[in-house]
């Protein structure tokens, strides 16, 4: 069976990466400064926020759940360092500060999940709304904190380059090798893919399956918690509205057009990067073609829908599959 | 005191009058040392105002204008007892019809209202006014003209950013780009007027890109790089507001083209959000429509309803703001910008 879904999964994998190959050889034949290696790397350097996410929702989809809190953690403790730099706190609290509160933030969605077993698209739900709310009404004074002076040493990992390549892309780069690493040749790692394969069966020969669920939360948050300071470093502020926006969707999607099933159990970094790259080359491609905002959407829904299309086709729902708050 | 009346024209008598009663006053202050006299219109502008309520709806709280219209209204209306009361639709504009719903069924004298667009609020306003409860309308104006709207004047701004850019522009490549706000928001699609407005005069312009970056930085800034890659000899960009256009700047710095792109942006001239950004060379140009003075406008304007309460029936005015073109030579002025 596993080896059958296995095949199957490979398979949208290898459609998916079909998809993004013609629309690539689509547009360095027709777009003129496409295929140049400097929009190459912009192409990369828009997608990279985005695809770190897309890194953290991996680690919680394969253990069979949904993070959709992801938005909120990138928004909120970024936009915490940055408050408290601009309020004249030096930098070690302020990312001491920082990284507490999305390490606890992670840990109580894990504690949700696995100790109170509240379903994962709930919780997550739940504690992103709270989480949002909370740095509004506690954190910030307005809705775009702006980057302080003191933080440009720090400023590299959104503005930097290494030999040419922009830094957001490294730090993309560093990521999934780190993640690819964790999920493949570490036991936990293991262990997250037998949970998201099967939970009961997973608990019943010994994985402790709570602590690891606990685990994929707090890595999520912290992983959410590193693209926001990407992106801050980035645009120069933290416009934290982004809550409000449907970029949870556009992780959501990166996730599953890649081909990591939202049952759970399957797929890796290398999906994560291939949904990356597709949304990457659509966005890019359109914005070339100076095409309106409107006609983006119409093509982007499209391509979603036969990419979903696909997906049910080769990853037909089952009793076997069929989960609580399955989107 | 006795009048001395003569038999003669009505007129003369009725002066004479006048003239006693002015000279029979003048010796009781004389008399009286030391009082001061009793203003008379001052009691009827304290009984206007005081107890009274204003409602409070931008389109959402938490950002430099909001803040800064309603720390101008709380200035100048709170100390005369007038209440006023927020509401937070926190960028939603279904939250927001429901939350100016629910205000009006609460009766206050007077609604400040920021549109989220053009449509969403209208019929609410026009049966608030029907209830007599008066409309001020700040910056976003609905397609329904209330008593008042206070703000930015969009087209303006479209045009006086372009023309900034085409003069910029002379003798290089004049090829500019635009990163329009949301499509949906009458602010973003008036600029969009009065830059097509400027293009008409300046024909020698060529825009390779306008694009909608929601109002968003981090999307106003993936456009902008991918066009700069495109058109690295591109010399001006309109931008159409400062907070979305940090990302627009990131860009430009990033492709190591500051101060050879051009870039017009404009907003509310927040000291974070407009003069230190045109201080460090991001934007060239930000139009602020000083917040500030839109709210003292304002509170001006509830402070004339309140007393004319009842009387204003087909009474509509627009008060356009005055821009402040913020650019290197004045940024770093006091008074140029405004702190929270």
């Amino acid at each position: 069976m596993s080896r059958i879904n296995g095949l199957r999964s490979a398979s949208q994998e290898v459609i998916v990466f079909g998809i993004f190959v013609v629309m690539f050889l689509v547009f360095s034949v027709f777009l003129p400064g496409f295929s140049t290696t400097g929009n190459m790397l912009g192409l990369l350097q828009n997608v990279a926020i985005l695809g770190i996410l897309g890194l953290g929702m991996a680690i919680i989809v394969i253990g069979r759940g949904i993070d959709i809190s992801m938005v909120a953690v990138l928004a909120v403790p970024a936009g915490l360092v940055l408050q408290m730099v601009q309020d004249g706190h030096s930098l070690p609290v302020a990312f001491g500060a920082a990284f507490a509160l999305a390490l606890a933030f992670g840990l109580v969605n894990g504690w949700l999940v696995a100790y109170a077993e509240v379903p994962s698209l709930f919780t997550t739900l739940a504690s992103g709304l709270f989480l949002a709310g909370l740095g509004q009404i506690a954190f910030f004074r307005l809705d775009i904190v702006q980057w302080s002076a003191e933080l440009d040493k720090l400023s590299w990992v959104g503005r930097g380059t290494l030999a040419g390549v922009p830094a957001p892309v490294v730090m993309f780069g560093l990521a999934a090798a780190a993640v690819a690493l964790f999920l493949r040749y570490t036991r936990l790692g293991a262990y997250i893919y037998a949970i998201g394969d099967n939970p009961s069966g997973a608990r019943t020969t010994g994985i402790p399956t709570r602590p690891v669920i606990v685990l994929q939360y707090v890595l999520s948050a912290l992983i959410g918690m590193v693209a926001g300071l990407v992106m801050a470093a980035s645009v120069n502020s933290m416009p934290t509205r982004i809550y409000n926006s449907t970029m949870i969707y556009d992780v959501i999607l990166v996730v599953v057009l890649g081909g990591i099933a939202l049952q759970g159990g399957r797929g890796g970094v290398v999906n994560v990067l291939i949904g990356t790259l597709l949304i990457g080359t659509l966005l890019n491609g359109m914005t070339i073609l100076d095409m309106s905002y409107s006609a983006q959407n119409v093509v982007k829904g499209i391509v979603l829908l036969i990419a979903i299309l696909i997906d049910s086709f080769l990853n037909p729902r089952n009793e076997e599959t069929a989960q609580q708050g399955d989107i | 005191m006795t009048l001395t009346t003569h038999p003669g024209r009505a007129l003369r008598r009725v002066l004479a009058i006048a003239a006693a009663v002015g000279t029979a006053a003048i010796p009781s202050i004389a008399t009286a040392q030391g009082k001061g006299l009793d203003e008379p219109f001052r009691a009827g502008y304290a009984k206007a105002l005081q107890g009274k309520v204003v409602g409070y709806i931008p389109v959402a709280m938490g950002f430099d204008l909001a803040q800064g219209w309603l720390a101008g209204l709380k200035k100048e209306l709170e100390p005369m007892g007038v209440k006023i009361v927020t509401r937070d639709p926190n960028w939603n504009t279904n939250a927001g019809a429901q939350a100016l719903t629910a205000l009006i069924g609460e009766k206050p004298d007077i609604i400040v209202v920021h549109n989220p667009d053009v449509q969403t609020y209208a019929k609410l306003l026009q049966r608030a006014e029907g209830e007599g409860i008066e409309i001020v309308q700040i910056n976003m104006r609905s397609s329904y003209p209330s008593v008042v709207f206070v703000g930015a004047d969009w087209v303006e701004i479209g045009e006086k950013a372009t023309n900034a850019v085409a003069e910029h522009c002379k003798g290089k490549s004049n090829k500019i780009a635009i990163v329009q706000g949301a499509l949906s928001a009458a602010a973003s699609a008036y600029q969009l007027k009065g830059v097509e407005n400027a293009l008409a005069k300046n024909s020698q312009l060529k825009v390779v890109s306008s694009q909608a970056a929601d109002w968003d930085a981090a999307k106003a800034k993936g456009i902008t790089q991918t066009v700069l890659k495109q058109h690295p000899d591109l010399c001006g960009i309109v931008g159409f507001w400062d907070g979305m256009d940090t990302g627009t700047a990131a860009a430009i710095k990033e492709a190591g083209l500051t101060g050879k792109v051009f870039l017009a942006t404009s907003g509310g001239g927040e000291q974070k959000g407009a003069c230190e950004p045109v201080k460090s060379g991001a934007f060239d140009l930000n139009l602020s429509y000083d917040v500030p003075t839109q709210a003292s406008n304002m509170a001006a304007s509830i402070k004339w309803l309140l007393q004319n309460k009842g009387k204003t029936k087909d009474a509509k005015g627009s008060i356009y703001t005055t821009l402040i073109p913020i650019t290197k030579a004045n940024a770093s002025l006091e008074g140029t910008c405004w702190k929270l």
